[in-house]
């Protein structure tokens, strides 16, 4: 089974995030970029298909700064085909990168693709269902566990509460990951530093990004507190003495 | 063409989701400067029920101008496929001037598809409508909002909660229902085998009243200990959002969160939380909720009561310690 994961960079929101001079969008100057968490459950899942039933994990991001530490990392993992696609993906949203991912799609016709259901960015949807209109592939999302066999995959779907709808999805068809069924496997520094010696990343060039679909933003901002929380000073000590006073008043110490 | 704001009701296993009523509030607010009519899109099958059929009597409907209710028995439970044709063609056909999906297991499964199929503009993740038709929306884990006019001529937008209350997408009503006729609905890829019931765990969340809740922040699950020592002090359990439950520190029935528990404990003490709009719609019922966590910028603290800038690790021992002297005395 050919199974292809489609993987973006976004902002770490451990990171300050500041608006840059535009007003439009965040400053990319001081902004570290890492892979989409739902991404790296995605190619988790990818993995243990593979492990389980045989085929191809091919790993695609578009090459922006970052990537070959992302796609080294999948490769560590255990994916056997890296691709960066070039192009200019500086305020690029996810209709354009939806369109340049399905460039490749139509290239590698894999059995099965997986993505991250959403990203912390997104503004203009999600890269899986944009690309599968692009595709005209079905798309389930809010996925967190996967079968395949005779040319079908049952599919575990989330709902709210906890609840879980088993869904059965002809292929090929494109999963939104919203979590592998194991954690994302740890791999350590050194043998990504020797992936980035022994194995080597495919480019493919994107086509004109095409952003028709996504929203004109006229003013980014930080969130603004509604009514911001009282906040406890002082050393540990002193917070928790704060903190128990507050118990106390509840009713619950 | 119209400038009517259609809303794609969210249902499941017979009861309407909240954020129908929160979109339908949403739409009301974008009508008023727009001049359209709030119209409800309802598939199912023997559904009219929600859609506000009187002898039903559920009480509370939608409170849309009307109701376009669409009934074919594929369409009794949610399948992405099944739904977008329908939707396509309707969208397609009535070119509204807006169409409001869920930020949802469901709505996100559509607007996006739909976005590329008909080639109308996509808005993901908003929270409100300013007067004057603006969107604005929720991006970067809460941190950052980013408001912009409503894309033309028909936008598609997926809504996540916060914005608006239920109450107001509800009516004592009924309104106006019309059945629409349900395109051929075959070469379906996407097909329901069932539903599989939550797991019930040991304890159930929604019902306790004190909840210490930890987060990312955590770190590792050998400092779960801590968090449970602290909750056994208060009398209450730990819960936790997804990072942890992904990560498997934690059972299931332990996350709060949108594919989780709603929780509205008398005090929710989030511990390494940084308080995402997921997180943030499954606890704003809670009485009292303090957020512990080292990033001054963490969105939780927006809607906390009380915080502490300070990290969990150097406070969490004294406090459980000073609670059981507390209890002591």
């Amino acid at each position: 089974m050919n199974i292809l994961i489609l993987v973006k960079l976004v902002p770490d929101l451990v990171e300050e995030l500041t608006i840059d001079t535009s007003g439009v969008a965040l400053d990319t100057a001081w902004l570290r970029l890492i892979i989409n968490e739902f991404d790296d459950h995605a190619i988790e899942q990818g993995i243990l298909l593979k492990e389980r039933g045989g085929g191809t994990v091919t790993v695609v991001a578009p090459d922006i700064e970052g990537v070959e530490d992302v796609l080294f990392t999948a490769s560590a993992k255990g994916a056997d085909r890296l691709i960066k696609i070039k192009g200019s993906f500086s305020g690029v949203n996810n209709h354009a990168l939806a369109r340049a991912f399905s460039a490749v799609v139509k290239e590698l016709q894999p059995d099965l693709v997986l993505t991250g259901v959403q990203a912390n960015n997104d503004l203009d949807g999600s890269v899986g269902p944009l690309l599968a209109g692009c595709m005209e592939m079905p798309y389930i999302g809010y996925i967190s566990g996967v079968s395949v066999s005779d040319g079908k995959s049952k599919v575990r779907k989330e709902y709210p509460g906890g609840l879980i709808a088993e869904m059965d999805v002809t292929l090929p068809a494109i999963l939104g990951i919203q979590a592998a069924e194991q954690p994302p496997r740890y791999v350590a520094v050194s043998k990504v530093r020797q992936m980035m010696k022994t194995s080597t990343i495919e480019e493919r060039i994107a086509p004109d990004l095409d952003i028709t679909g996504g929203p004109t933003i006229d003013r980014m901002f930080q969130a603004e507190a509604g009514q911001r929380a009282t906040m406890l000073t002082g050393s540990p000590d002193e917070v928790a003495a704060k903190l128990v006073g507050i118990f106390k008043e509840l009713g619950v110490v | 063409m119209n400038q009517d704001i259609y809303v794609v009701i969210e249902h499941l296993r017979g009861q309407v989701a909240e954020i129908s009523f929160v979109m339908l509030a949403g739409a009301r607010d974008l009508s008023k400067g727009l001049g359209g009519n709030v119209v409800a899109i309802l598939l199912g099958h023997k559904a009219q029920g929600l859609a506000g059929d009187p002898s039903a009597g559920s009480g509370q409907y939608l409170a849309a101008d009307k109701v376009l209710y669409l009934d074919h028995p594929v369409l009794a439970d949610f399948t992405s496929d099944a739904y977008q044709k329908v939707l396509s063609d309707l969208i397609a056909k009535d070119q509204p001037r807006a169409v409001l999906f869920g930020s949802t297991s469901i709505g996100t499964d559509l607007a996006s598809t739909l976005s590329i199929k008909l080639g109308f503009p996509m808005v993901s993740s908003c929270s409100s409508f300013s007067a004057d038709g603006k969107f604005i929306s929720q991006i970067c884990g809460g941190k950052i909002m980013a408001e912009g006019a409503l894309p033309g001529p028909t936008a598609l937008v997926t809504m996540v909660p916060g914005g608006y209350k239920a109450e107001r997408g509800q009516s004592t009503q009924s309104p106006a229902v019309t059945q629409i006729e349900v395109p051929v609905l075959d070469s379906l890829r996407v097909a329901l085998a069932g539903y599989i019931e939550p797991e019930s765990g040991d304890v159930d969340i929604a019902k306790e009243s004190v909840l210490v809740s930890v987060g990312r922040g955590i770190q590792n699950q050998d400092n779960i200990v801590l968090a449970e020592e602290l909750a056994q002090a208060l009398g209450g359990v730990v819960s936790g959002s997804r990072p942890v439950i992904d990560q498997g520190w934690l059972a299931t029935s332990r996350l709060v969160g949108k594919s989780g528990k709603h929780v509205k404990p008398k005090i929710y003490l989030a511990l390494g939380i940084s308080g995402a709009p997921e997180h943030a719609e499954a606890i704003t019922n809670s009485d009292t909720i303090i957020a512990i966590n080292t990033d001054p910028a963490a969105p939780i603290f927006n809607i906390a009561k009380y915080g502490a800038e300070i990290d969990l690790f150097d406070l969490v021992e004294i406090l459980t310690a000073q609670v059981k002297a507390a209890k002591g005395s």
